[in-house]
């Protein structure tokens, strides 16, 4: 399948900084990408070169099978969703959707229909009449998705459209996104900082840093295999813990540290193999098994609870073992204080190792 | 820029892609001299020399002597430049009244101006501190007063001050009138530092009144330590504001004490005589020197400072 | 507890103490002087105030008195022009120092210059330029235009406008200050959707970004027009109210007649005029800017 979007040895520099390093990015024909990360890692500027908002310093930008890096933003083809909206205040909902068609010379009566198609849609034919300032928050952004809806477009690009919305309206929201692609079936591209809207939202996701992507890949191999360890702290919540220690031997690796050694049957590693050296024993704090079941798994360890964080749905505990702090989960109903004493299992097979120096995925 | 393309993509040649990139790529090709460029820079270069040229004009008449003047253009520079007139200016001009020329108003006005500066700020600062931590009841009545104040044109209030002094018998002296500008400065320089100390968290006045401090103390010792840009917005406002009147002064005191914009008024109008442009202008340049040269070196204060006290008009 | 609560009086009594000057200011001087002069206008009033009451005496012959109708002319000349140039010229400019050009603030210095000089120093050199024997008219006389004719501040039909240009020379700048104040506070992305919409950047500023503007203009205008009910200094430097009374405004009007004419009940009613054109524009726009809010 030909991509609808691909970014070729993108490079954008301000000045002498350069801020987006050679990417490149190919994106399928209705595919969800979220671009994730930190602020400043240059997520926001991939996308406003793709809209053809920053003029970029080398490289291509094909949509849609054209080449379009010198074209104007309303000529590539695409719709955009802000983060603060940025509807026309003192132009009424109808309004806004209609201007920029108007200003295309698209004729009045498929304006009207558009923009009845779209507001079907979005659910938001009540609102037509309305002046942005009389909408709600959720409202709002919902004007913002009809006005690229309105456009035609097979792109879809947000830039983190639901960032200044509280959290029930933005879980709403995130639900009505999802939807929406299900229904259109264009390609979007989704900027955030949220890993729970990349999680939920993203066929793939892109993970930026410092201007570069780490990490390509679907939500789940991204949480089950990260590339590097900055991706594995960066998803999951509480993150992931890491064990202190060092990688021995060839042919059967352990994993020794100060509290335990182990073998690492079972585990993984990246085609490259196992390197001897010091690494970081990863594992996700609903993958350690506490109480009785514990002896079920390849290795046992004991904890001393530090700290309760009960949840309701789950249950939260910090606990100390051999000097080494970690996050454990447990169901709602666990009954555990601070200061008692946990069995707790590790299973290799599901545990990611980093190697310290360069923090790769071993 | 556009060549080391070639060779950067060769550079990077082991990535498959990157090696067959044809077509559009990098920057969009702009002119430098693109007719939207030539436009905004065109206008901006036209109108801001149209905004020197009373500068300009200023100065080399300044250095002109007179026949010289009557026979060029005023735009042409100097052949012979003098200073002569400065000298004048400076020393010798007459208002009519006297010969001493500007020195005397440049005096009287830095009489004026560092008093009615130190005496409004210290007035206006405390009252917007006042006002923004310590509100009391009908405090805000009595702010909405002052800013509507300062709105009424002053020609309304012009003789009931009059009066005013006289009862307080400072009328036509420098006390007068440094009273007559920090009444006229309050306004808004208390808008100003209302505006700065509301804006200031409010914890931290909070945690210093739990520490048992009182209305001078955190005064002191915690606003006017962070406050040091604002103090120097208001004094830049001030100085300037407070140079450049003409009606006070006039109405205000007697003619041994005029400021230096009203003495330069009598300067360069009065009917008696030849009328020495050079000298007229080396006065005019000698009275705007002052705010001139805090404008060119406060820079963004003092567009801080216009943004909030353009209300004064 | 309720026994040693102290007097409500004497609570913040400090601050109280330290806002007596702003009590004062507000209540003596600006409500206590406005009362008086507004009392005062209705007397006969000549060298000194006198309570002698005449009714609206003093109004009528100000507005058979033919100088006033011509300070009142020039006032309305001068302030639609001023208002309406200085608003074009000031947002104009502030449009094109806002497109991300080299030097912004080179350009910035020199065009708000101007602002920082006196009126008496703007006037006067306004009237050496304008000279009609040295200036701008000699110059291009001698370049060989033999009939150009610019003299306006000989020239009573039209000194009024050689005041504007000095006028606007001086406060243009200041517009343009906070026009660029106002652009500067568009959110960046209302210019990215436009974009996106294809909508060129001209129509982007008639149809989005001017109306979003609308609080700007509003409070610039009333700074400009406030400021042009005062308009005193520049005339009596540059023109002296001359030729004749040609270019005579209210606020001369008033000084003459209360320091040099002695006649101060005309002072005092053509004064309260002044405060009424200031209420006419100050009042809607309080009611239009703070009436739903409290706070000013």
């Amino acid at each position: 399948m030909d991509p609808s979007i691909s970014i070729k040895n993108l490079k954008l520099s301000f000045g002498a900084v350069e801020v987006l390093h050679d990417l490149n990015l190919d994106i399928g024909k209705g595919e969800f990408l979220v671009l994730l990360g930190s602020s400043g890692c240059g997520k926001s500027t991939l996308l406003n070169c793709i809209a053809g908002l920053l003029d970029v310093t080398d490289g291509q930008i094909h949509i849609g099978g054209q080449n379009v890096t010198w074209e104007e933003p309303s000529k590539r083809g695409i719709g955009m969703v802000f983060q603060s909206y940025a509807l026309y205040p003192q132009m009424t909902v109808e309004g806004n959707l209609a201007f920029g068609l108007k200003n295309a010379k698209i004729p009045k009566p498929e304006i009207k229909e558009r923009i009845a198609r779209a507001a079907k849609t979005l659910q938001m034919e009540p609102l037509l009449k309305r002046k942005p300032a009389a909408l709600s928050g959720g409202q709002r952004q919902r004007v913002a998705i009809g006005r690229a809806l309105v456009r035609d477009v097979d792109v879809f690009l947000f830039d983190e459209p639901l960032s200044n919305l509280d959290a029930k309206l933005r879980a709403d929201l995130r639900v009505e996104i999802k939807q929406l692609h299900q229904t259109l079936g264009n390609t979007m591209i989704y900027v955030t900082h949220d890993q729970i809207e990349a999680m939920t939202l993203a066929d793939r996701i892109a993970i930026m840093r410092g201007g570069s992507i780490l990490q390509l890949d679907t939500p789940k191999e991204i949480y089950n295999r990260p590339a590097t360890k900055y991706v594995a702290e960066f998803i999951g919540s509480p993150t992931m813990n890491f064990l202190d220690g060092r990688i021995e031997g060839g042919a059967a690796p352990r994993f020794t540290s100060d509290v335990a050694s182990f073998d690492l049957a079972g585990y993984e590693f990246t085609p490259q193999g196992p390197q001897a050296g010091d690494a970081w024993f990863g594992i996700r704090p609903e993958h350690i098994i506490v109480g009785p079941e514990a002896a079920h798994s390849p290795f046992q360890l004991e904890g001393q609870v530090e700290l309760v964080e009960p949840l309701g749905s789950d249950t939260l505990a910090r606990v100390t073992s051999g000097g080494q702090r970690l996050w454990v989960r447990m169901d709602g109903q666990a009954d555990i204080t601070p200061g008692q004493t946990l069995p707790l299992g590790l299973t290799p097979a599901l545990a990611n190792i980093f190697d310290k120096t360069t923090e790769a995925r071993l | 820029m556009s060549d080391p393309a070639t060779m950067s993509a060769a550079v990077v040649g082991s990535d498959a892609a990157s090696g067959a990139l044809s077509g559009p790529r990098g920057p969009k090709p702009r002119r430098r001299f693109s007719r939207r460029n030539v436009f905004i820079y065109g206008t901006l270069i036209v109108v801001a020399l149209y905004y020197l040229l009373p500068l300009y004009v200023m100065i080399v008449t300044s250095l002109k002597g007179m026949p010289e003047i009557r026979l060029g253009n005023i735009f042409a520079p100097p052949v012979e430049v003098t200073f002569q007139p400065w000298v004048k200016a400076w020393s010798e001009a007459c208002t009519g009244l006297n010969c001493d020329g500007l020195s005397r108003g440049f005096w009287n006005s830095v009489r004026i101006t560092v008093p009615s500066v130190l005496l409004s700020i210290a007035i206006a600062s405390v009252n917007g501190y006042a006002l923004a931590n310590w509100r009391f009841k009908g405090a805000d009545a009595f702010f909405t007063i002052l800013i509507f104040g300062a709105f009424i044109p002053y020609q309304v209030m012009l003789y009931p001050i009059v009066i005013l002094l006289r009862e307080m018998g400072i009328y036509g002296t420098l006390g007068g009138l440094v009273m007559v500008h920090s009444i006229f400065g309050m306004p808004i320089l208390t808008l100003l530092f209302r505006n700065y100390f509301t804006s200031l968290p409010e914890e931290l006045f909070k945690a210093a009144r739990v520490d048992g401090a009182g209305f001078w103390q955190i005064y002191l010792q915690i606003m006017l330590p962070m406050s040091l840009p604002i103090f120097v917005v208001a004094m830049i406002l001030q100085v300037t504001g407070i140079w450049n009147d003409f009606l006070f002064g006039v109405v205000y005191t007697k003619p041994d004490l005029y400021p230096m914009t009203v003495q330069l008024n009598n300067i360069v109008n009065s009917v008696q005589g030849v009328k020495e442009y050079n000298v007229n202008m080396a006065a005019t340049l000698l009275t705007g020197l002052v705010p001139l040269v805090i404008y060119f070196v406060s820079g963004k204060l003092f567009v801080r400072g216009i943004a909030a006290g353009a209300v004064k008009g | 507890m309720a026994a040693t609560r102290p007097n409500r009086l004497f609570r913040n009594l400090t601050a109280k103490i330290a806002a007596i000057p702003m009590i004062l200011t507000a209540l003596v001087v600006f409500v206590g002087g406005t009362v008086w002069t507004v009392t005062y206008s209705f007397t006969s009033s000549k060298l000194l105030p006198k309570t002698k009451f005449v009714g609206l005496d003093q109004y009528e012959r100000l507005w058979n008195t033919p100088r006033w109708l011509v300070s009142i002319e020039n006032l309305l000349i001068y302030g639609i022009c001023m208002m309406v140039l200085s608003l074009v010229i000031g947002f104009v400019l502030a449009a094109l120092l806002d497109q991300k050009i080299r030097y912004e603030n080179t350009f910035r210095t020199i065009l708000l210059y101007p602002f920082a000089l006196s009126f008496i120093v703007t006037g006067l050199v306004w009237q050496w330029l304008l000279n009609p024997d040295f200036g701008i008219q000699s110059v291009i006389q001698r370049l060989g235009w033999q009939s150009f004719d610019f003299d306006p501040l000989y020239n009573a039909d039209i000194v009024i406008y050689g005041v504007l240009i000095a006028g606007l020379w001086q406060g243009s700048g200041l517009v343009m200050c906070l026009m660029l104040a106002g652009l500067r506070g568009i959110d960046q992305e209302i210019w990215k959707a436009s974009r996106v919409d294809g909508i060129p950047a001209w129509k982007t500023y008639i149809f989005i970004v001017i109306p979003m503007m609308r609080p700007v203009f509003i409070t610039t205008l009333v700074i400009i027009a406030s400021g042009i009910v005062r308009l005193y200094d520049l005339i009596v430097a540059q023109t002296g109210g001359g030729p004749g009374i040609a270019s005579d405004v209210p606020a001369k009007y008033v000084y003459d007649y209360m320091f040099q004419g002695q006649n101060l009940g005309q002072g005092f009613a053509a004064s309260t005029m002044m405060l009424l054109a200031v209420l006419v524009i100050v009042v809607p726009w309080a009611y239009l800017e703070f009436g739903g809010k409290k706070r000013v």
